[in-house]
């Protein structure tokens, strides 16, 4: 177990790779409680919303879900975070652990006009459930059955009889959902879904293979790929900036470094020679420094893969970079992201 | 659990002696902290190493640790099976996941270090203090 922003979680439960091998080929689950809910209600909430978040509020419907972000002044990651749509003035945002307390503060300051914000991370539990049988899986246990949700849809379910918001979401890369139920049910829906999922070949899987998956499917991690000095330009997740959608936090700093030019960019590298460049390794390029900013063994691919920051000039596809893993020039190249793709797409 | 004829180091690896020999790779309790390994980094065969000396790397998905020869000598075969599939030291960290093999310089080290029992002993300390 290590702590995790105050919380007790396990980076395995068997093996890294095994647990990443379930989640790719069959279904995995994993207690991702940590993650900080929060909820927005009240007439005004859209109103502060389309103010906090970059993407554009206004075109969420009831029961749907957008990937967003709190940006500084300067266009740059408070955090990043999912909207969740329950109704024309009632929203939950799903935020990083360890950010939780900052983006309740945050969001509080910067709200304006009538509305509630409400910090329900210790009310609730979250579970995902990951994988091409998550689906089979959980409708065992599901009423009415998610299995037609579409992708970053959700709704209220009841989840062995108890209540539950089930969304089609996830961090993996994969099909699957993850499951919101009140924290004295999380443990009975974990165990449940173990022993009804044991023919689907399902394992608990820990942080080390959320990690993995993650970072195969190029899904960003804040305090290592994004954080207070990167802007969504920069991250490559400019697709959830909408500049057009009316004044936003943020949207000075971004607008004038869309027209300045965007001095460095997120792109994938897998190595060449050997090792696994990490967090923090430095990035040599022919265009200038730059910076590992995640990186890890892919289990799908067999060989090592990450991400880094690099200067704008040197981030197309085959470039070579040389990292220094501790002391050791090794070369990497630039590759096409994400790493890992699912067959079948979720309508 | 860990084998009586083995002798270990505080920083997790064993020595095997056979004749003026020594084997070495890590400890079942290394292997586990590590999880899936999947980068081993040897020395070449000729490289003479200091008791205490950095000899290699051991990589997983999540750490990376160095690895620390526990004798002094000259380095006359590395296991190239384990180089090719680091899998083997977690499946027989006391077996076929050795690592290096010694020409050992002296004989007097290797009473230095732990007994099994002792590191045992050592083990349990420092899950405590974790």
């Amino acid at each position: 177990m290590i702590d995790f922003g105050g919380w007790e979680m396990p980076v395995q439960y068997g093996g890294i790779l095994e647990e990443h091998r379930a989640v790719r080929e069959r279904v995995g689950l994993f207690d991702v409680s940590h993650m900080g809910r929060l909820e927005v209600t009240g007439p005004d909430s859209l109103p502060s919303l389309q103010r906090l978040t970059p993407n554009d509020v206004s075109r969420l419907a009831d029961g749907r879900c957008q990937y967003s972000a709190f940006l500084t002044e300067r266009g740059t990651y408070v955090d990043d975070l999912l909207v969740y749509r329950k109704s024309a003035d009632e929203y939950m945002l799903v935020v990083n652990a360890s950010n939780t307390p900052k983006d309740f503060e945050w969001a509080r300051s910067h709200a304006r006009g009538d509305l509630r914000i409400e910090n329900a991370t210790n009310r609730t539990a979250l579970i995902a459930v990951q994988g091409p049988r998550a689906a089979g899986l959980l409708s065992r246990i599901t009423e009415p059955d998610p299995s037609d949700l579409p992708y970053y849809g959700f709704r209220e379910c009841s989840v062995l009889g108890e209540a539950a918001l089930v969304s089609r979401t996830g961090y993996t890369g994969e099909d699957g959902f993850e499951v919101c139920v009140a924290s004295e049910q999380a443990e009975k829906v974990f165990r449940r879904l173990l022993e009804e999922g044991r023919g689907d070949g399902v394992l608990a899987c820990g942080l080390g293979a959320r990690d993995t998956l993650r970072l195969e499917a190029k899904m960003a991690l804040y305090g290592n790929d994004i954080d207070d000095t990167v802007t969504p330009w920069e991250a490559d997740l400019g697709w959830t900036v909408k500049i057009k959608k009316g004044d936003f936090l943020g949207r000075d700093a971004l607008e004038a470094q869309k027209a300045e030019g965007v001095p460095r960019k997120l792109v994938g590298f897998e190595m060449i020679d050997r090792g696994i460049a990490r967090h923090g390794y430095a990035a040599h390029t022919a265009k200038g420094e730059g910076v590992v900013t995640s990186g890890t063994h892919s289990p799908t691919l067999g060989k090592p893969i990450g991400l880094a920051l690099l200067p704008t000039a040197a981030t197309g596809v085959g470039t070579e970079l040389e990292v220094d893993i501790r002391g050791r020039a090794s070369t990497a190249r630039v590759v096409e992201t994400p790493f890992y793709k699912r067959e079948k797409e979720v309508r | 659990m860990n084998p009586e004829d083995l002798r270990y180091t505080q920083s997790h690896e064993w020595v095997r002696i056979d004749g003026d020999v020594g084997t070495i790779g890590i400890t079942d309790y290394a292997q586990k902290e590590l999880g899936d390994i999947v980068y081993l980094e040897l020395p070449e065969v000729g490289h003479v190493f200091n008791a205490g000396e950095e000899f290699g790397t051991v990589e997983s998905v999540k750490a990376v640790s160095e690895l620390f020869t526990p004798v002094s000598g000259e380095i006359v075969e590395i296991n190239k099976g384990a180089v090719t599939e680091p899998g083997i030291v977690n499946d027989d960290p006391f077996g076929d996941g050795w690592m290096i093999k010694l020409k050992l310089s002296t004989d007097e080290e290797v009473q230095k270090l732990l007994t099994a029992e002792q590191y045992e002993e050592y083990v349990k300390q420092e899950e405590k203090e974790k």
